[in-house]
């Protein structure tokens, strides 16, 4: 770790700053875990997907993170897999990023973030692609295959084009470096729930609470959950000890599914699990 | 940390640090100040370190751990040594080919015999290793990519050998055309997974292992069959595959009386090359060459030369060279030959030619199989076509060789050692196919029309 964040690890005074930060703080104050949704870009298409994201946020979601289709998703299981390789095959090209996220912004409030692998930020060049980012309108970027201890050129252009920076922890991560990947992260701390890769699953393991409990000890004061989550249930249980929820594959089946219509009956589905227990008690 | 090259272009259009870091190690080898032997990662220049899921980063932290340790306890070292003497059948011998020197200009050529090797090739000194390393942890079950079978095979084999259970992760095509060595792992206690994921080739085999790895890495070892990937194994592949160059060299030495005037290896991840040319990396009098696929020709865009036109990116853990198109998007290789079918390469192969201490150039596949049918004809040697390309290339050192001699010179007064990595037992069918030996009804001949190997 090189760069410290200007604004503290994933704390209170990013707020201010911090897309992400403000739309899970805005949950919090409304008594509510932070609902976020993920869509792969371009999937079927660039306008579908665009639409989907809109729907998302019109029906309760706090966040929407967008999904940059890769050769080469490792973190990814079936699902995702097969909704990227279509987006590729319809003809999705990575600067098409930048339309899906403005074309999202202009039309919600929602902070969106996108999900992306690591090359092709690193082909397009780190600095130019956060700075079109940030001219889209997009709060930051989650990076499954970037970890702080490689991330010095994304520090440095997050820091200057004032753009999140949501690194993940794993039930496998070292008390060390849960630590030094919260004082990296910038907007929240990803906290994956289980030893796997993306997919609904009927359980989300214990090993998820002990991973959000770990990050907030180090620091961090967002810790969302995702891996695995795909129902209102899941959603609330989650909320119990998290500070926000991430849903990926059920939207996608979903979209593929039942289109955008079905996009905004899941989010509804999925939002009555976010009404905390005890108002902003989660903290 | 010294990587700030992520906004990079081409390697010497970047600006930063690291550029002056590599200039500076660069002049540092030029003036024989520094050795560039045992390169511990967990990088290689601005290249290596370990792009890769936060979940995995423990198991690779266990790996180097115990890797580190065990190079250090001279039990495992014993261990290894023995396996390769006994087990393996090392040392492997070294043949001067004298017939075929003939077409490489008359210089004369050792053929380092990794083909002598149980299961035929150099990957079996990767493999003990990695099986043992595997072992020391405490993991019952290794996983493993393979293309056209040979890592495959070879960590079955070990798996079996020290009593491991092995899953094999093979593109769902390949398992159907590599039908024979589907049977052969599976003989051998493995059980093989054919994956139908993105492209169906062997970088699909690898990111499947990767999602293998990650949901059972409390139990499993991923036995990564190439010098790439994240740290540690780039340094730990190369660690078990450079008795092939220290061999070599005691060799040459003995046989030739010198050292050679240069080494060739082929290269698609580049394990064995990386083997072979560590023990000649401190002398600078010997020119080391690595050989790509170059497929139907790297013009034709249908190639698998990655150093040759990749741009640094990265992909499975590693930053390297990387056939990838605007996007970043990876691109697909192609290779007659499987085992060189890979769009990247190990990031200590991309250092040694960023500071021009080893140089790598093409070979299509016309230009491999005429020096397959070459060896065969003139020493009896049946090469794998992957290393058909390090022969190849021979040819053309030797011939220059022999065109840049002082007066007085003869060519056989140059020396090239070629690193002969592997039989071509499983490529006759291809082989077959190329030279149309077979009838048109054969069953051969239907998975000699597929392009791959048997």
């Amino acid at each position: 770790m090189t760069t410290q964040s200007t604004n503290g690890p994933a704390g209170p005074a990013t707020a201010g700053h911090s897309k992400a930060a403000a739309a899970i703080e805005k949950a919090r104050s409304e008594g509510r875990t932070a609902l976020i949704g993920y869509l792969p870009a371009g999937f079927p298409d660039v306008q579908t997907s665009i639409d989907a994201g809109i729907a998302l946020a019109r029906n309760g979601v706090d966040l929407i993170e967008i999904g940059i289709p890769y050769s080469d998703p490792v973190m990814d299981g079936q699902v995702i897999q097969e909704a990227t390789v279509e987006a590729l095959a319809n003809g999705f090209t990575v600067p098409r990023i930048f339309d899906v996220v403005e074309g999202i912004t202009r039309a919600t409030d929602a902070a969106v973030l996108v999900m992306t692998y690591w090359n092709p930020v690193m082909r397009m060049g780190v600095r130019a692609f956060a700075e079109r980012l940030a001219a889209a309108g997009g709060a930051g970027l989650i990076t499954p295959d970037l970890i702080p201890d490689e991330a010095a050129a994304w520090l440095e252009a997050s820091d200057e084009f004032g753009l999140d920076r949501v690194f993940l922890v794993a039930p496998s991560t070292s008390p060390q470096r849960m630590q030094a990947t919260v004082d990296a992260s910038r907007g929240f701390v990803y906290a994956v729930s289980v030893m796997g890769v993306t997919g609904a699953r009927t359980s989300v393991g214990a090993a998820a609470r002990a991973v959000v409990d770990a990050a907030h000890a180090a620091g961090a004061d967002r810790v969302c959950v995702g891996l695995g989550v795909s129902s209102s249930a899941q959603v609330r249980e989650i909320g119990a000890y998290a500070d926000g929820v991430i849903v990926g594959t059920a939207l996608v089946a979903a979209l593929r599914d039942g289109g955008v219509d079905a996009v905004a009956d899941l989010t509804r589905e999925l939002s009555t699990g976010t009404p905390k227990a005890s108002a902003g008690g989660a903290a | 940390m010294t990587d700030t090259h992520q906004d990079t272009g081409l390697p010497g259009t970047d600006a930063g640090a690291a550029d002056a870091i590599d200039a500076g190690t660069a002049e540092a080898f030029l003036s024989h100040d520094e050795s560039l032997r045992h390169a511990p990662g967990p990088y290689f220049g601005a290249y290596g370190g370990r792009w890769m899921p936060e979940s995995l980063i423990a198991a690779l932290d266990e790996l180097q751990d115990t890797f580190d340790k065990a190079k250090a306890d001279p039990e495992f070292t014993a261990q290894v040594a023995e396996l390769n003497r006994n087990y393996a059948g090392r040392p492997s011998l070294l043949t001067e080919a004298q017939r075929f020197a003939e077409h490489c200009g008359g210089v004369r050529v050792f053929l380092k015999r990794e083909d002598l090797n149980h299961t035929g090739s150099h990957k079996i000194n990767n493999v003990l290793g990695q099986a043992l390393i595997a072992k020391r942890m405490g993991k019952t079950r290794v996983i493993a990519e393979t293309g056209a079978g040979q890592h495959g095979v070879a960590s079955a084999t070990a798996a079996a050998l020290l009593g491991l259970e092995c899953v094999v992760y093979m593109g769902a095509e390949d398992t159907r055309r590599q039908a024979l060595n589907v049977a052969r792992m599976q003989l051998l206690g493995a059980t093989v997974i054919p994956v139908t994921n993105g492209s169906q080739t062997l970088k699909d085999a690898i990111n499947d292992a990767l999602r293998d790895w990650v949901a059972n890495v409390d139990t499993t070892h991923y036995l990564l069959g190439t010098a790439a990937g994240a740290h540690p194994f780039p340094a730990m592949v190369r660690y078990f595959h450079e008795v092939i160059g220290e061999e070599a060299r005691e060799q040459i030495l003995e046989q030739a009386g010198r050292l050679p005037d240069a080494v060739c290896a082929c290269v698609g991840g580049g394990s064995n090359a990386i083997g072979m040319f560590h023990g000649f990396l401190d002398d600078r009098d010997v020119a080391l060459y690595g050989f790509e696929a170059g497929g139907d020709g790297v013009e034709s865009g249908r190639h698998a030369a990655t150093i040759t036109l990749g741009r640094p990116g990265v992909l499975h853990g590693a930053r390297s060279y990387l056939m990838q198109d605007e996007d970043g998007q990876t691109m697909e290789s192609h290779s007659i030959s499987a085992g060189l079918d890979y769009p990247g390469v190990g990031p200590e192969h991309a250092y040694l030619a960023d500071i021009g201490r080893a140089h790598y150039e093409p070979i299509t596949d016309a230009e491999a199989m005429e020096a397959f049918q070459l060896l065969s004809r003139t020493e009896g040697i049946i090469p794998a076509i992957e290393t058909a390309h390090a022969l190849a290339g021979a040819m053309k050192v030797g011939r220059r060789l022999a065109a840049d001699l002082a007066p007085g010179e003869e060519p056989s007064d140059r020396i090239v050692v070629v690193n002969l990595s592997g039989r071509g037992d499983k490529d006759v069918a291809t082989a077959a196919g190329y030279f149309d030996l077979l009838p048109d009804d054969s069953a051969e001949q239907e998975i000699a029309d597929e392009g791959e190997q048997l």
